[in-house]
């Protein structure tokens, strides 16, 4: 199984990288210090966005299914809540002010994505995880 | 299943189910191949039909949240790249 036998080529990595960056600091977030981890995460998206035709978290199983895959499109429902509990997002694409200035180690965290079986059905009002990634400021 | 084999030292079975997006999986991977054992893996992302309802009934045996990467050492299930924990199983 080679990896790197077709999928996107180093110069639209670096554009997104570039891009993933721009947005981050925009957003008030940080992008994972760590280059290489981040392009690796990059390419992830970009194949995914090929195979499905959306950008599905690269560290999650994809549906191929847009409207199930709704909550795990990058940046994901549970990017937040992720990162103000355990100082990254799930990939560790993003991580917190702590991570960045080296006050906490990174390491893999927890699936907060509730299993397939408790999942809501795609078109119902907002679960948890929603409110969890910001979105009830109402 | 076709799970591609990596040549080490002999540990028992080992088994790594990842995705080939996921760069804690590709970690897991490389931590492996340093520890220098021997072992399996296979990519449930680019499988299709039964060879992945199969794969993702065997991850459920050890992590019903089907999660990446799942990695088996023996009967032990480990989720997540957990260095510290891997080192410890195969010490
Ligand atoms: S875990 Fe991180 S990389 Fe994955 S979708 Fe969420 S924000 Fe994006």
């Amino acid at each position: 199984m080679a990896d790197d036998l077709y999928g996107p080529g180093q110069q639209e990595i670096d554009k997104l990288y570039l891009r993933l960056e721009r947005d981050a600091k925009q957003g008030g977030y940080n992008l994972n210090p760590d280059v290489e981890f981040v392009k690796g995460l990059a390419k992830g998206l970009l194949v995914n966005e090929m195979r499905y035709g959306y950008r599905a978290c690269p560290c999650r199983l994809a549906s191929d299914d847009k409207i199930q895959d709704k909550d795990i499109i990058c940046p994901c429902n549970y990017r937040d809540a992720d990162v103000a509990e355990f100082g990254a997002c799930y990939c560790a694409l993003y991580v917190s002010g702590a991570v960045l200035k080296g006050d906490k180690e990174l390491g893999s965290i927890p699936e907060r994505r509730p299993p397939a079986e408790e999942r809501q059905k795609p078109g119902k009002a907002s679960g948890p995880e929603l409110s969890a990634a910001g979105f009830m400021k109402l | 299943m076709n799970f591609e084999h990596v040549a080490g030292k002999d540990k028992g079975k080992i088994t790594l189910y990842a995705l080939s997006t996921c760069i804690w999986c590709k970690k897991t991977k490389e931590l492996l191949a340093a520890l220098g054992v021997s072992f399996d893996y296979i990519y449930v992302d680019l499988l299709k039909g039964e060879d992945r309802n199969q794969a993702i009934a065997e991850i459920k045996r050890y992590n019903p949240g089907l999660s990446f990467p799942t990695l088996v050492i023996g009967e032990k299930g480990i989720v997540g790249f957990r260095e510290k924990e891997i080192k410890e199983a195969l010490g």
